[in-house]
């Protein structure tokens, strides 16, 4: 291989020899004076950055929109598989199951889509585009704000799915779903910033994330009432279940989906609010902690 | 410690002054050999890179920590190529990450294109580029997609971005794997497109951890061609770190060498390898020979870095 030596690139001789021993720059000038660069990037605004992340988030799911599909197959198969017995053992017959059953299995394509997005943070951790990330000017909150805003792009498409595939069963979404939907995504902002949260904790450790994901993500779903209802439970789970945030959640989305845009909803939208507000907040700290 | 030739002369002349080094001396062609100097007045030098003191150390676990940079003092000027060498595990990737605002020092401090990395990193961000020596592309995106969103962090528009996109992606051949995901791509390719990536804004301060490993020698020279193109047309500073000797002497001002966290040599490859002549048998010594001398011809697989009980 040949390389050629390039031309020295210092400085004008010209003008250092009309310089004479002492020039002093200092360092209380304006920006462009301040930086020896003549051209650098302006600021952005916090919006365009959090746009510009969430749109790098989005452009997979929009190349690929059918993995969306892999997102949920658990959900589907519960629909599938579990909805049947469901049907045989209320005795309510199957519109009536379904009216009951949909929203809490939409509310569970949501829990999983979300809490484990943080899985795509942790492989750009691990090999290094986080890292490229960071160096660049975006403000550090925009990218965690701006990959739990994504979210509810796959939320939308999920709960749009569901409803269309239960609907000639009898299912029968009302107008009132739509409120549904934007509680959804809410939570999901939410819940998705926790799992951002935790993938910058686990960092290097992907198993660490998976175990901690894996033991909150079941408890909360089982406690919820999102598969069987939590009637006949004993006293210490319902305790627990009104501890769980996802239960106001899962009663706010049957209440809205079936039409009844009451007191449950307005519970439902505060624990979405309270979510989204823990999740930003825990996101945001977490990696104004780690990078500065 | 070594140190010879223009840096250890102009060390002797200079103050620090506010940002700016105060260079009352010589005229140094950098390329002449060591100890021969042009007569004249050098003038103002800006510094790009003015590290004093700077030092990392790592919690390995609860009893042990490792030093992996201890207190090192780095000035580039701006225009400068400069190359930084070390054996595996010399600190290079650690001395980057601080000046790049990554990884906060444990102690020393630094201004990077004029700004301080601890009080105003998001101004020194604004001015650098850097391209680490993992992969800097996300797995998933596609290769275009990732070039367009790293000119839209920089702030620069759409169409443009775009169009900066499809200009590097001819430059650095990846035109045909434009709208391949990046996992797809082979070692070399995903190492161009690094690369890419951090030459979109056409940064003022280049830091490249060895940006041509994994390239085919056609591609690294294709590399090295654009690389200095863009440093002419911009008067880019670029600080790099290589294992590949040959690159350092034919492209680098300056050689820097690292070793076990400390810098030991700081010159020209010509003043690097003058000295070695000088105290050696070997007539004609490469900057392989130099390396071997400064930093030893052991292995560094028994080396174990230097472990202190934590206080
Ligand atoms: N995050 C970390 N935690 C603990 N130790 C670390 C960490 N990062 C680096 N080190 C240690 O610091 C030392 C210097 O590492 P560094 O990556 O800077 O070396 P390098 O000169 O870039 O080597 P190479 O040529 O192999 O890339 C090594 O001993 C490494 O094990
Ligand atoms: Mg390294």
């Amino acid at each position: 291989m040949h390389f050629t030596r390039p031309k020295p690139f210092l400085f004008d001789p010209s003008e250092s020899l009309t310089m004479s021993t002492t020039t002093v720059s200092t360092a209380t000038a304006t920006r462009a004076e301040h930086s020896p660069l003549a051209w650098t990037p302006q600021p952005t605004g916090f919006i365009h950055d959090v746009l510009t992340v969430a749109i790098r988030e989005l452009r997979p799911l929009i190349r690929e929109p059918f993995t969306l599909v892999f997102g949920m197959m658990q959900p589907l198969f519960f629909l599938g598989l579990f909805g049947p017995l469901l049907v045989r053992t209320s005795g309510l017959g199957e519109a009536a199951t379904l009216q009951w059953f949909v929203p809490g299995i939409i509310v569970m394509s949501v829990l999983f889509g979300t809490s484990t997005t943080g899985a795509n943070l942790l492989q750009d951790i691990t090999t290094g585009a986080h890292e490229r990330m960071l160096v660049t000017p975006l403000s550090r909150s925009s990218l965690v704000v701006g990959r739990a805003l994504k979210e509810i792009v796959p939320v939308i498409g999920q709960a749009v799915i569901i409803v269309a595939v239960s609907t000639p069963f009898g299912f029968e979404p009302h107008a009132a779903s739509l409120l549904g939907i934007v509680l959804l995504a809410v939570f999901g902002v939410g819940l998705g910033a926790l799992s951002y949260a935790l993938a910058m904790v686990a960092g290097d450790n992907p198993y660490v994330f998976w175990m901690v994901q894996q033991s909150v993500l079941f408890p909360l779903l089982l406690l919820s009432g999102m598969l069987l209802p939590l009637d006949d439970a004993p006293g210490w789970m319902t305790v627990l279940a009104d501890l769980n945030p996802l239960t106001y959640l899962v009663d706010a989305e049957r209440a809205l989906f079936a039409g009844n845009a009451g007191a449950d909803a307005l519970y439902g939208a505060i624990a979405s609010a309270v979510m989204a507000g823990i999740g930003l907040g825990v996101a945001v700290k977490g990696i104004n902690k780690e990078a500065r | 410690m070594r140190f010879s030739g223009i840096w250890r002369e102009t060390r002797a002349r200079t103050a620090v002054v506010g940002e700016a080094w105060v260079v009352n001396g010589r005229n140094g062609d950098v390329r002449a050999d060591s100890g021969q100097y042009l007569a004249g007045m050098l003038g103002r030098v800006r510094l790009m890179i003015n590290a004093q003191g700077l030092a990392r150390t790592f919690q390995t676990s609860n009893y042990s920590t490792v030093e992996a940079v201890r207190g090192i003092d780095l000035h580039v000027a701006e225009g400068e190529l400069v190359a930084f060498l070390g054996p595996n595990g010399a600190g290079k990737s650690t001395t980057l990450r601080m000046l790049t605002t990554l990884l906060p020092p444990t102690s020393g401090t630094a201004t990077v294109a004029g700004f301080d990395i601890a009080s105003d990193p998001g101004e020194v961000r604004r001015c650098i580029g850097y391209v680490g020596q993992g992969d800097g592309a996300g797995h998933m995106q596609r290769v275009r997609d990732e070039l367009i969103t790293q000119g839209r962090c920089y702030g620069i528009g759409a169409a443009e971005s775009r169009h900066r996109a499809d200009e590097l992606l001819e430059q650095l051949q990846l035109t045909e794997q434009a709208n391949q995901k990046v996992m797809t791509l082979s070692g070399g390719q995903k190492r161009r497109l690094d690369v890419a990536l951090g030459l979109v804004h056409r940064p003022g301060l280049l830091f490249l951890d060895e940006p041509s490993t994994g390239l085919d020698p056609q591609n690294r020279a294709n590399l090295w061609s654009h690389i200095l193109r863009l440093r002419e047309e911009t008067g880019m500073t670029i600080f790099l770190t290589t294992h590949y000797l040959d690159e350092a002497d034919a492209m680098a001002e300056r050689v820097m060498v690292m070793d076990r966290g400390e810098v030991i040599a700081d010159d020209t490859a010509d003043g690097l390898k003058a000295d070695l002549a000088a105290r050696s048998d070997l007539a004609q010594p490469t900057l392989d020979d130099v390396f071997l001398d400064l930093t030893g011809r052991s292995l560094r697989d028994s080396f174990m870095p230097a472990v202190a009980a934590a206080a």
